[in-house]
């Protein structure tokens, strides 16, 4: 057993109008080349996805100038993946609303995933790596895993919940940043009853995409998420009360 | 013939039940396996049809070994169509299953806490614009390691 807690090197950036923070330990702690990949990484994303920059490849497709042949393979993936989580929730998740393109639900996490993979290659060394509340963790020491807050959705300053990853991903979606974002592609309605949904799986993608697809349908976010395989988390409804998913049977 | 079909069913009804996808041919698919299953048979159990021919017969396949664990299939079948699929045996309680379902489960904290007594590294919410940002609890986090 270790004595001392091991040092944290910890980096912050600003990219896709989000924190992008790194906590990284062990041997190569200090290398900060692995982390500047993740940041191109992250941008060269942002100029492909963003919807705020309308010479994206994403805002040009959006608008008919380019077809999907004309797109570079990212864009083929990330749409792939849209189009599965959209039949997967039973179309309550979806990219394309009122014949606008956004699949920004889709993208965050696999980007992010993405980016982590100069980190996954530094021998000896953790990493935790966050885009704006949603992480993806390695820890190679069983004793030493990463120790994940969940945000109480309805007072920020305030942690509801802990969880430990080894080697895995953490995502939240609901309302109380941004204010009402994500809606019910059904019902193009704010989902009602629920105030977050955290999703804790082995990939960011995936956890990213299912916390956002469970929130979106409201009431059934819990039971919905119950029924995909390989997930744990934890559902906070609107009055404060709590669902945790995944329970390992006994 | 038969036992592979049945066993087919059976993996395919243990892939959709392992990835939890509801693709588009997940429905229609075991419908066409259907067709060339019998109507009646002694192995794997069948329940007799009682009356003509809109009775609903239930067959239970053979039980298939995945690399989860043992997996076995019911299914009904009517007029030579799938109306049903129950799985009745399913990876439970062992080792394999743990395997699959090894995500930490968040565990709920009583009191209130403050970033630093909760021992945490990372704070996962909703997401935080950068505008947010210097309010949560992650850049306290962060101050705290780069200080």
């Amino acid at each position: 057993m270790k004595l001392v807690e091991e040092r944290i090197v910890r980096h912050v950036e600003h990219v896709m109008g989000m924190p992008i923070s790194l906590a990284l330990r062990g041997r190569h702690a200090d290398d900060d080349a692995a982390w500047r990949y993740a940041l191109a990484e992250l941008r060269h994303v942002d100029a492909v996805f963003s919807t705020y920059r309308p010479d994206s490849v994403i805002s040009r497709l959006g608008r008919g100038e380019i077809t999907e042949a004309d797109c570079p393979p990212e864009v083929h993936e990330v749409l792939a993946l849209a189009r599965q989580t959209e039949r997967a929730s039973g179309g309550a998740f979806s990219a394309w609303r009122a014949g606008a393109l956004d699949p920004s639900g889709v993208v965050k996490g696999w980007a992010v995933e993405r980016s982590a993979a100069a980190l996954r290659s530094l021998e000896d060394t953790d990493f935790c790596l966050s885009a704006g509340g949603d992480m993806l963790g390695r820890a190679l020491d069983p004793d030493r895993p990463w120790r994940i807050g969940i945000e109480d959705p309805h007072d920020t300053r305030r942690v509801l919940a802990t969880l430990a990853v080894h080697d895995g991903a953490v995502a939240t979606s609901g309302a109380s940043r941004r204010g009402q974002h994500i809606v019910d592609a059904r019902t193009g309605l704010p989902p009602a009853g629920v105030a977050s949904v955290t999703v804790v799986t082995g990939s960011l993608t995936w956890a990213d995409i299912d916390a956002t697809a469970a929130y979106a349908q409201g009431p059934d976010a819990a039971t919905w998420l119950g029924h995909r395989v390989g997930r744990a988390g934890l559902v906070v409804w609107a009055d404060g009360s709590t669902t945790a998913v995944g329970a390992a049977a006994p | 013939m038969r036992r592979i079909a049945l066993w087919f069913l059976a993996t395919l009804s243990t892939v959709v039940l392992l990835f939890g996808y509801r693709t588009s041919t997940s429905s229609t698919m075991p419908a066409q396996v259907a067709a060339a299953a019998p109507s009646t048979a002694a192995d794997p159990t069948t329940s007799a049809p009682s009356t003509g021919g809109t009775a609903t017969n239930t067959v239970t396949g053979t039980t298939a070994s995945t690399r989860w664990g043992p997996v076995q299939v019911q299914i009904s079948v009517a007029r030579g169509k799938v109306t049903a699929v129950n799985v009745v045996q399913y990876p439970n309680g062992n080792g394999k299953d743990q395997e699959i379902n090894s995500y930490a489960i968040p565990t709920l904290v009583q009191e209130t806490l403050s970033a630093q007594s909760a021992k945490i590294d990372m704070v996962s919410g909703a997401t935080v614009t950068s505008d947010g940002y210097l309010t949560s609890l992650q850049s306290a986090l962060d101050k705290a390691g780069i200080a």
